[in-house]
């Protein structure tokens, strides 16, 4: 089948050569159908707003460095941490896995291209606009949105019109990602070539279509939270206003309904690519590929009737609490399932540790602290002293950080040379995996014994018994700072004097993207390709 | 084939966009929704309503038993008043109809609509506690400058479980900005049609 694939790119080289890409710059990217060039956007957009946002946390632990106020104002720090989170999940970790969707999904199932060509550059270039307006809000009067990225009232509405600035980028955010998910699941759902049956597809496509579903999902209910805001700002509607009748408790009801299904979406996609890279480099199958997805699909239901644990301590009947408490509980029962799949995929594997391993092995343990703390955290009397502690935020930067952030960057390490048909200096991208390894843990680990010892989140200011810790994890953060600019030389390197790749790129892989060309051609699989399922990852297993 | 799958991709963004457009209602049918569970499936007080002669009739009194409950007063700091309760803890038998006052006055340069919204704590004993009379039912309206001493009446449920014996009724009062807003509209007009009504009675007394 690869053979065969290879000779049938090599009769087209001619055409290849050209590769049928629009001429000139605008043409190509601007009026972009192509999911290649798309998936490209999107991946460069997130770069771009993980720098924006990690410049926003560089304010956050400088101030942090220190007890007293010593370098902003504390109204300017809580726009940062505000617009921090906003631009890290809408504008890096969401955009970043709908560019490795749009890269990779199509190659995976051997359709010629995204489903719905043209709404697919319309989400994307949704995107800059939204980010746009958001960010402009930082150069106006009054400032940008310090309310926090949840946006709670009564609070998040008494800003100035910063408010409105910031509901309709989420919509036009909201926009983007659903259209987005549209097109992924009418791709997967419609466009996969002959014999590639829902049971064969690879891990990652099989995560995406779940990730997709939530999103058509909650982003209305976002949406909607965010006009009853604006209404309730602008129009005289008290749907959240406790003066008129209503109730400020009701926002954080929805908003967590739309919240924690969203937290899944920016992790369910990584679970996708960890069990992708965990097989290559174990040079074995996953094991329990049908449980993954079975688990995976345990953890979207059970994400939509949970929302309570973000709010237990607003006042909640006793049986509530129970019940949140229990039902949260529940979950770890499938990410369980993942987490033995993945530690008993590599057992008895013949293991090799080049880069995109590593950061998947660093995903499997430090996304299970992550999910430990967050177990802790659903223990209800135990919520009440961690609530709004550095502990909720240690805690969800494991699993945002160490697992959604890594796992992406391990995915761009896996396919890089596919994408482009050049190898990385595997030295310097270890130097670039070990330093994070060690920094983020230097940056985030303090942060639990913080939150335990009381330190309260969104607070510029602290007691001096906090400071030997703030001043650890400000160093931990420092050096963070440094890894873009390492991963961004080494890729540039990359593309200028990479060793080519080779088809199969690493040596234990299976899939459709393989069986391409490295770098793979502008367009492929316009005609189905003859799939033989000993060559598909899951294709001849059947457990 | 190709039609086929384009008229699939088309049909399925149909139903997309359809479940989309029910999820976006959903947000907002969560407020009548959450009403209802409240009030019908989980037996939570919602509505600040008086509770009826018939219901606190029936209440026996149990003079064996004390309950010691404490009042708070706050304003919502959008809202130039001073309230406060006259007395920060009275203690009663249950089933004795039982009064409090708390005093209210406008700081401001104009009138003020105000609502109150009460909060019981510890909350299970919210079911126990009965307002036959209270301020918090009505908007109230205080001139600039104007005081108020306003009453409540309660009774205490006999039921209320034993390891309850205190209380804590907190009041917020909050500035009904939109019946604010209509009250100094309806001032302006007001002084309006006293001044026309001011020159129809003046012209014609000066041509006479």
């Amino acid at each position: 089948m690869a053979i065969h694939a290879a000779a049938h790119y090599a009769d087209h080289a001619q055409d290849d050569h050209h590769n049928h890409k629009p001429h000139g710059f605008f043409n190509r990217w601007v009026f972009s159908t192509n999911h290649k060039d798309i998936g490209t956007l999107y991946l460069i957009f997130a770069f771009i707003m993980a720098c924006v946002g990690a410049a926003f946390s560089g304010v956050i632990r400088t101030e942090l460095m220190k007890p007293g106020l010593q370098f902003v104002q504390p109204y300017f720090f809580n726009q940062m941490t505000t617009m921090h989170a906003l631009v890290m999940i809408f504008g890096a970790i969401m955009p970043a896995f709908v560019g490795l969707a749009n890269w990779m999904i199509p190659l995976q199932i051997g359709a010629p291209d995204m489903a719905l060509p043209r709404m697919n550059n319309w989400s994307f270039w949704i995107l800059p606009f939204a980010f746009t307006i958001l960010l402009s809000t930082l150069f106006m009067p009054g400032g940008a949105p310090a309310g926090g990225w949840t946006m709670y009232p009564p609070l998040a509405i008494q800003g100035g019109n910063s408010v409105a600035f910031l509901v309709f980028s989420v919509h036009l955010m909201g926009i983007s990602s659903i259209m987005g998910a549209i097109n992924i699941i009418a791709t997967i759902l419609n466009m996969r070539a002959p014999g590639m049956d829902l049971l064969k597809m690879p891990i990652f496509v099989w995560s995406w279509l779940i990730t997709a579903f939530l999103l058509i999902a909650v982003m209305p209910v976002l949406a909607g939270a965010v006009t009853m805001l604006l209404t309730d700002k602008y129009f005289g509607t008290s749907f959240f206003n406790a003066a008129g009748g209503g109730d400020p408790v009701m926002f954080q009801h929805i908003f967590w309904f739309f919240g924690h299904p969203e937290v899944y979406i920016m992790i369910l996609p990584a679970f996708g690519i960890v069990s992708e890279i965990i097989p290559t480099f174990s040079r074995k199958p996953l094991f329990g590929y049908q449980a993954m997805v079975f688990a995976i699909a345990s953890i979207a239901f059970l994400s939509f009737i949970v929302w309570g644990h973000h709010m237990f301590t607003v006042g909640m009947p006793l049986g509530g609490e129970l019940y949140f408490m229990y039902a949260t509980m529940l979950i770890a029962v499938p990410t369980g399932v993942k987490v033995f799949n993945w530690v008993s995929t590599m057992w008895g594997g013949s293991m090799s540790f080049e880069t995109p391993m590593l950061w998947a092995i660093s995903f499997v343990i430090l996304f299970t602290i992550g999910g430990f703390s967050g177990l802790m955290l659903a223990l209800v009397p135990a919520d009440f002293q961690y609530q709004d502690t550095y502990f909720v935020v240690a805690h969800f930067h494991y699993v945002l950080v160490t697992g959604a952030l890594f796992a992406i960057i391990g995915a761009i390490y896996y396919w890089w040379p596919k994408w482009t048909g050049r190898m990385y200096n595997e030295t310097w991208a270890k130097v670039h995996f070990w330093w994070s390894m060690v920094f983020v843990n230097v940056l985030f680990f303090p942060q639990h014994f913080l939150g335990l010892a009381g330190m309260p989140r969104r607070i510029p200011d602290y007691n001096v018994a906090f400071a030997d810790w703030n001043l650890v994890s400000t160093i931990g953060a420092y050096g963070m700072f440094l890894t873009p600019i390492m991963m961004f030389l080494i890729l540039r390197r990359s593309l200028k004097s990479g060793a080519p790749a080779t088809m199969h790129v690493w040596e234990g892989t299976h899939g459709l993207e393989w069986t391409v060309p490295s770098p793979a051609p502008f367009h492929t699989f316009e005609t189905p390709p003859v799939i033989h399922d000993e060559d598909l990852a899951h294709g001849d297993i059947t457990h | 084939m190709e039609t086929n799958a384009t008229q699939r991709n088309q049909q399925f963004l149909k139903r997309a966009l359809i479940a989309c457009g029910a999820m976006f209602l959903f947000g907002f049918a969560c407020v009548p929704l959450y009403r209802i569970a409240c009030v019908h499936v989980l037996g939570i007080k919602l509505d600040a309503q008086a509770a009826g002669g018939a219901k606190v009739a029936a209440l026996a009194a149990d003079p064996s038993r004390w309950v010691t409950v404490q009042f708070v007063g706050s304003v919502n700091s959008t809202l130039a008043w001073h309230f406060a309760p006259e007395k920060v803890s009275v203690r009663v038998h249950p089933g004795v109809l039982s009064e409090a006052w708390f005093d209210a006055t406008n700081i401001a340069p104009k009138a003020i609509v105000g609502n109150a919204v009460p909060s019981i704590a510890p909350k299970t004993a919210s079911l126990y506690f009965n307002k036959t009379e209270c301020f918090c039912f009505t908007e109230q309206v205080l001139q600039a400058g104007e005081s108020r001493r306003m009453p409540l009446k309660f009774i205490v449920d006999p039921q209320l479980p034993r390891d309850v014996d205190t209380l804590t009724l907190s009041y917020t009062f909050y500035n009904n900005e939109l019946a604010t807003k209509k009250l100094a509209e309806q001032a302006v007009t007001g002084a309006i049609i006293r001044d026309r009504e001011d020159q129809k009675v003046a012209v014609p007394s000066r041509t006479l």
